[in-house]
């Protein structure tokens, strides 16, 4: 058996107040960020236009600024290497059509052919539409998953703190695409989505070995239990873990233009995603319940002594023996 | 071979077989050289059940349309005026001869015209462009009732705005019953303010190569009850002349010399490719109101080629190296989850075929996301099997345990994963849709095959009565 990790038994909760500093401190950092350098939002989300082209023949990126600058155009320039350059001018609230013309007119006075690769042209209702709907599928599927979870496991704090979790993903993303000022088009918008649903996949993981070792270990004290779960599920993390992120360099690396903003997002999502479950969920489920464990259908309070727990642990760690049922059946007659 | 078994596996190589014929046409159309496709395409002859490429990964162009609602009339409700708009449209772009072109309402008022393979848009654009509200009025020669008017006229700069309405403090001078038009000619005319007869009675429209002045016409024909009322209206008119109103501007007015009911024609100075557009747009009616392009984009076949091809050639690597990786750490149970997933893949094309999905770029992402997902049930399922083998459990004993506990866990994350989806598909337009279709598909596709699948193999495997699986 080839093995990445060996069995760990580390106290995670210990360092909760360290995590949750470190959460106060990306908050702060977060909000600073926002007002002080703000986002790149893409034509999709500001409206504006963008044409990207060709030349045929090499031209320098200072003779495409001075053409446009020649004819007063505010655009931004953007140089991919092999002479193709994106022109784009944001925030326009002239008629669709309107600004592309304008460009090609400028790019004209060069008198170097061209062809035109891409154009993108966005009025402002609808870039205003789109933020407005991609705030509005994030904000719901949060909800959606509170009830989810909530309903899975019994217990509402599990799914709030799992929410808590997901909201420090994204905004992580987000603080990582203020501080790098990439563009946030609708590909990335996508991504963010995916980090949702990619995050709260490992929070389920875990919550799924707590539901089952309440039920194993009856007399074990909630933070052991917590701890224990994640010990468990350290390796399954890992290697999972692992292996998207190697699809996700791949990506990042040669996926080209379009993916590498998807997979730069995707990246610190699943890295963030990873870290907020074990230093964020948990230990917020710790907090919430003042270590203990509730249920939502009794809240018979489980004895906390530290030599019962440490019992559960060594027993742990030289390999289950009695304790855990041998069969489904069995399993079944537990709950 | 117990029965259930043999029904499990007669169950999968039956969805197995299925996937291959759905997928096949798919081989059979992208083979063929890009010329004979483009062919059989105006012919028609596409194969109906297949996997698109979204503009992004084949170039087009797409025009996000918004039916200007002030100037609607006000009979009409709005969800009617859009199918209507909707309808005409797409038979103006349909007579044009583009192909698979797709045009689809978008919340309240916007229309999403997508035309693959069509880099300069210009033409479609002018055909849906147009109004073509056609109209037919009677000319007042006798202009000194709005003498008033004329002079406001005469004297202004600019009397006629860009959509050919008369300025409003000129447009107050006109007594009650008459109106202002411009003419084609930049003069104008004073016309009645009432059409009896309009673009919604007609039959059909053509082109007429060579029409009288040398220019082609479009010539058209009425209805059986737009017939009755034109009869009567050039019947009640005789030596008057006949204002032809297209879009708000008089194309031509010829005196009336007799009772006319069939048909008519429209002269005027038309290039040949301008009155093709016109007999189009008049045969296909006239829409409820003007409609105005919010968003356009178009990206080239060459952008297009490339980006399909980096992003194959990056998912092809990863995937390959997610392949190796499982088989390296997990041995056998690896090889498994690795059938497993190219299987996945397979399954998730073949639905898409079905449902003649459209793949784009974020469409690619979410099949990696649920192929992740595939990955990550069956880790799952492989650690819950270590753990079981470490207490010496026997293997079948290993296998029923890593199912049966690893299960919930799969369960849950794949059912919140698919909350996101779900929500992604109501609020989401485009791209954003693209990848929560196949980030869907590829999630229950990944419960079949991560879950079902692997385990119909161990459960093959049990029969020839292995004693252990490497893990």
């Amino acid at each position: 058996m080839m093995k990445l990790l060996p069995k760990t038994n580390i106290d995670f909760l210990k360092y909760r107040k360290v995590y949750f500093s470190l959460f106060a401190l990306l908050l702060v950092v977060g909000v600073i960020c926002f007002f002080t350098k703000g986002f790149n939002m893409g034509i999709d989300f500001t409206g504006g236009t963008m044409v990207q082209i060709k030349f045929e023949q090499p031209v320098e990126m200072s003779q495409v600024r001075s053409a446009l600058t020649a004819t007063g155009t505010n655009s931004e320039l953007q140089s991919f290497g092999d002479n193709s350059f994106a022109i784009s001018e944001k925030s326009t609230s002239e008629e669709v059509g309107v600004v592309q013309q304008r460009i090609e007119n400028a790019l004209n006075t060069l008198n170097v052919p061209y062809t035109v690769l891409q154009t993108n042209s966005v009025g402002p209702a609808v870039g205003a539409n789109m933020t407005e709907r991609a705030l509005w599928s994030i904000l719901l599927s949060m909800v959606f998953i509170i009830i989810y979870v909530a309903f899975r496991f019994n217990n509402i704090l599990w799914g709030l703190s799992g929410v808590v979790a997901l909201f420090h993903d994204l905004f992580l993303m987000a603080v990582a695409f203020s501080i790098t000022q990439r563009e946030i088009d609708l590909v990335v918008v996508a991504a963010f989505l995916t980090v949702a649903g990619f995050s709260i996949n490992d929070t389920i993981v875990i919550f799924d070995r707590m539901r089952e070792n309440v039920r194993l270990h009856p007399k074990i004290s909630f933070g052991e239990l917590i701890n224990l779960s994640i010990n468990e599920t350290l390796s399954r993390t890992v290697i999972t873990t692992l292996t998207v992120i190697f699809a996700l360099l791949v990506l990042y690396f040669f996926g080209g233009e379009v993916i590498n903003s998807f997979a730069f997002a995707m990246l610190i999502g699943c890295i963030s995603g990873v870290y907020s479950t074990i230093a964020l969920t948990t230990p917020l489920v710790y907090t919430w319940s003042h270590g203990e464990y509730h249920d939502g259908s009794n809240n018979a309070e489980r004895p906390a002594t530290r030599q019962n727990a440490e019992e559960v642990v060594r027993e742990h760690q030289n390999g289950f023996s009695s304790r855990r049922p041998a069969s489904r059946r069995q399993r079944r007659n537990h709950r | 071979m117990s029965n259930k078994l043999a029904v499990k596996w007669g169950l999968i190589i039956a969805i197995l077989l299925g996937s291959v014929y759905l997928i096949y046409p798919n081989y059979k159309w992208y083979s063929k050289p890009l010329a004979d496709r483009e062919q059989l395409d105006t012919l028609g002859e596409r194969p109906k059940r297949m996997l698109n490429l979204g503009l992004d990964l084949r170039g087009g162009s797409s025009l996000l349309l918004e039916l200007e609602v002030a100037k609607l009339n006000t009979s009409e409700p709005l969800n009617e005026a859009m199918q209507r708009a909707v309808e005409i449209i797409r038979n103006r772009i349909d007579q044009y001869g583009l192909a698979e072109t797709q045009i689809t309402r978008q919340g309240d008022k916007w229309i999403m015209v997508q035309l693959p393979g069509v880099s300069n848009p210009q033409r479609a654009e002018e055909l849906i462009g147009k109004t073509a509200m056609l109209e037919f009025r009677i000319v007042k020669e006798d202009i000194s009732v709005a003498q008033a008017a004329i002079e406001a006229l005469e004297n202004s700069d600019k009397p006629f705005d860009d959509e050919g309405n008369v300025a409003p403090e000129i447009a107050k001078l006109v007594p009650a019953g008459y109106q202002l038009m411009r003419t084609k000619d930049g003069s104008y005319n004073l016309v009645t303010d009432t059409a009896t007869v309009t673009g919604a009675d007609l039959e059909t429209a053509r082109v007429v190569m060579m029409g009288e002045n040398g220019y082609p016409e479009v010539s058209f024909s009425f209805k059986a009850e737009g017939s009755k009322k034109f009869g009567q209206l050039t019947g009640a008119n005789i030596g008057k002349r006949l204002a032809i109103v297209l879009d708000n501007t008089i194309q031509s007015a010829p005196t009336v010399q007799s009772r006319i009911t069939q048909q008519g024609r429209i002269s005027g100075t038309f290039s040949p490719d301008e009155a093709r557009q016109l007999a189009i747009v008049l045969k296909a009616g006239a829409l409820p109101a003007p409609v105005k392009i919010i968003e356009k984009k178009t990206i080239g076949p060459t952008l297009g080629e490339d980006s399909i091809k980096s992003g194959l050639f990056a998912s092809g690597i990863a995937l390959l190296l997610i392949l190796l990786f499982m088989a390296v750490y997990y041995k056998a149970a690896g090889v498994i989850a690795d059938i497993a997933l190219l299987l996945n893949f397979v399954f998730t094309v073949a639905i898409m075929s079905y449902f003649s999905a459209t793949l784009t770029l974020p469409g690619i992402a979410g099949m990696i996301l649920s192929l992740a997902m595939a990955i990550d049930a069956n880790v799952l399922i492989i650690e819950r099997m270590r753990e079981e083998k470490l207490l010496g459990k026997p293997v079948y004993e290993i296998i029923n345990l890593g199912y049966d506990k690893a299960w919930s866990a799969i369960f849950d994350s794949n059912i919140t994963t698919m909350i996101v989806g779900a929500c992604l598909l109501q609020f989401g337009t485009g791209p954003v849709k693209g990848f929560a279709v196949t980030l869907i598909i590829g999630l229950g596709v990944s419960l079949f095959t991560a879950v079902f699948v692997t385990r119909a193999i161990y459960e093959l495997i049990l029969t020839s009565n292995t004693k252990e699986i490497s893990l």
